[in-house]
């Protein structure tokens, strides 16, 4: 049972200044769309409302007044909207964490307040110019011929689909600020399967140890995986049933006893294969796969 | 350890693996049955943590919060190499991975960054590059003596240096008594002032600035290109107004704010060079751990840049109108010249480090 939101995303290992790597799920692009997306909108909202008040006041002579007013208070809004925010919260927008993302240091030590500044600071280049270009082109191109517009916009292209291009999702700004934005780890610790409480309730079945060297780490976790999902109901009994079948006859388990309680049966095989597995570990084997 | 923790027992009193437990039963197990408590409180904690910040934690948990940490991490560490349960390393490094977050995030009260900034992170990020800014500096400086010189000799040559839109009428067709109306425009009250200062704000001054600092990622060359380009319309508008006869006037009206708003063109300038030789020439780093290494620093420039845009805005808006003589414009230039030198070479001088 992954205790990891999503198997098939790319992992980057980060060095804590513990001195452990610990691996974080990068961000997919979907995520960071999403998480930016949701920014975004709250920014346009804002503006109106803002704009809105400020008309209100017109009809009482004040409209003028509020409309600079408006206009001041809007470009500060949106210029330090995520600074502000991914510095106050430790590297989170409202968006960030309802997309369940966040931002950390690549290497590992604590985010600076400069990092943040840095990451920011692009994003006029990285998206609102191209969005400028993508649908207003002559405002920034002025009067210029028709192959320095297109020109124009194909760069800033560029810049806006770095984060396409990387494997770590890394935007322009990332770049320069030595940052990255990875999903929140997602921690469940379900029961142990071999521990003393379980393996008392189960009879002895008495594994040699001939019989435990077959197997290698990779079995013993995908035996792990099928039992977590059939104590959640997510794997049928027949499944379970065949795999203990290729168990009896890979360790040519004896004739007489063969009819035996499925359930009760891998739990042991389980419990005492990742016993002798660990006890190998200990001196330095690690039996990755079966044998034969 | 000083102090004992509320449980009375420490988190880091057994490390290693645990001793083999009776039944046969693997070590792991036993293993994780004697930390687990730990771990649960970790998680616990750091539950509250993510949602409601690292002030919801009381004084003794605050406290306690490292040493979990620590324990859980040698666990995870002891883990790996001992246990095959892959349900319980996956859940470790998951909450080393959160707690890591919960704890190094910098989160500070935003006042505290900001005064922190003013005082010793902008200036001492300028000084650390005081020769590119003093570079950028020379660009813009060449660029003005180049319009100046090249509109003298040549009034014509006025509209392919200065864009219609930011001559605004001030050409070479304008007559004298237009070009002086500009210098001394009454501004129309204090609200019209407002939304001058407003408007100011979105002018093409700002965007080049923060588009130099921006595109220094692409090697510096752009950069360079706008510096001197802002240089030659500057130049230009000069020597216009000197034709006319109004060359001090037009100085007394320009740098009151302009001290101000170059100052930030060329930190943004200076920034956007380190950006570029920061690629160009990593030195000892990957080209990329270099970029990041040097971002950080310039970032911070850019946006002290960005402030001081701000200010020269409210210059724009508001001392431009009410104030018309030229002595008092002359000394508040002055004035501004001495006070942001002083500031760029003193303040904060005790927090200096050196680059690395």
């Amino acid at each position: 049972m992954s205790a990891l939101p999503d198997p098939s995303a790319r992992v980057r290992w980060i060095a804590t200044p513990e001195g452990i790597s610990v691996p974080f799920q990068v961000a997919s692009a979907g995520d960071r769309i999403a998480a930016f997306g949701i920014d975004f909108l709250l920014l346009v909202v804002f503006s109106v409302i803002v704009l809105v008040v400020a008309l209100v006041a017109f009809p009482f002579g004040a409209g003028e007044f509020a409309l600079s007013m408006a206009l001041l208070f809007g470009f500060v809004v949106r210029n330090f909207y995520f600074t502000a925010l991914e510095l106050k919260w430790g590297g989170a927008t409202i968006g960030k964490k309802i997309a369940r993302t966040r931002v950390i240091a690549r290497d590992g030590g604590p985010l600076p307040a400069g990092a943040v500044f840095a990451r920011n600071l692009t994003r006029d280049i990285e998206l609102f110019l191209p969005l400028t270009a993508l649908f207003y082109p002559r405002l920034l191109v002025g009067n210029g011929p028709g192959w320095g517009a297109l020109l124009a916009v194909v760069w800033l292209f560029v810049f806006a689909l770095v984060p396409l291009l990387n494997r770590d999702r890394l935007r322009i700004g990332d770049l320069i600020a030595g940052t990255m934005v990875v999903r929140n780890p997602v921690a469940l610790l379900l029961p142990d399967l071999a521990d003393e409480s379980t393996r008392a309730a189960l009879p002895e079945y008495g594994f040699t140890r001939e019989q435990l060297d077959l197997y290698g780490i990779k079995e013993l976790q995908v035996l792990e995986d099928l039992l977590r999902r059939f104590d959640q109901g997510t794997v049928r009994l027949d499944t379970l049933e065949l795999v203990c079948d290729k168990i009896k006859r890979k360790i040519l388990w004896p004739a007489p006893r063969w009819n035996v309680d499925t359930m009760s049966f891998l739990r042991a095989f389980y419990g005492a294969q990742r016993g002798r597995l660990e006890q190998k570990l200990l001196f330095g084997t690690r039996q990755e796969e079966k044998k034969r | 350890m000083s102090v004992p923790a509320p449980t009375g027992e420490s988190p880091l009193a057994r490390t290693g693996p645990a001793p083999a437990a009776a039944g046969g039963e693997p070590r792991s197990a036993a293993f994780r049955r004697e930390r687990e408590r730990t771990w649960r409180e970790l998680e616990a904690l750091v539950d509250r943590v993510e949602r409601q910040g690292l002030k919801s934690l009381s004084g003794p948990e605050l406290h306690r919060l490292p040493s979990l940490y620590r324990a859980t991490v040698s666990a995870l560490a002891v883990a790996r190499g001992t246990s095959l349960d892959k349900n319980l390393l996956d859940y470790l490094t998951a909450l080393v991975g959160r707690s890591y977050i919960a704890i190094y995030a910098s989160r500070r009260p935003l006042i505290h960054s900001l005064a922190e900034f003013v005082s010793w992170r902008f200036p001492s990020a300028v000084r650390r590059n005081a020769l590119l800014v003093l570079l950028s500096f020379a660009l813009l400086f060449t660029g003005v003596l180049s319009g100046w010189c090249v509109t003298m000799s040549d009034p014509e040559r006025y509209t392919a240096l200065v864009p219609a839109e930011m001559a605004e009428g001030r050409d070479p067709s304008a007559s004298t008594e237009e070009l002086r109306k500009v210098l001394y425009d009454d501004g129309g009250g204090w609200v019209t002032e407002l939304n001058l200062f407003a408007t100011f704000l979105f002018t093409h001054n700002s965007k080049i600035a923060i588009i130099s600092f921006a595109l220094g990622f692409a090697a510096a060359l752009p950069t360079v290109c706008l510096i001197f380009y802002n240089g030659l319309s500057l130049g230009a508008m000069a020597a216009l107004y000197q034709q006319h006869g109004l060359g001090l006037e037009f100085w007394a009206w320009v740098l009151p704010h302009g001290v101000t708003e170059l100052g930030a063109i060329v930190l943004c300038g200076a920034g956007g060079l380190a950006l570029g030789l920061a690629l160009v020439f990593p030195g000892r780093h990957t080209r990329l751990e270099n970029l990041a290494a040097r971002g950080r620093d310039v970032s911070t420039i850019a946006i002290g840049a960005v402030g001081m845009l701000f200010i020269a805005a409210l210059f724009e808006g508001f001392f431009r109108q009410i104030v018309h003589s030229v002595p008092i414009r002359l000394s508040v230039a002055a004035a501004m010249l001495t006070l942001w030198t002083a500031y760029f070479t003193l303040a904060g001088r005790r927090w200096d480090v050196r680059a690395p």
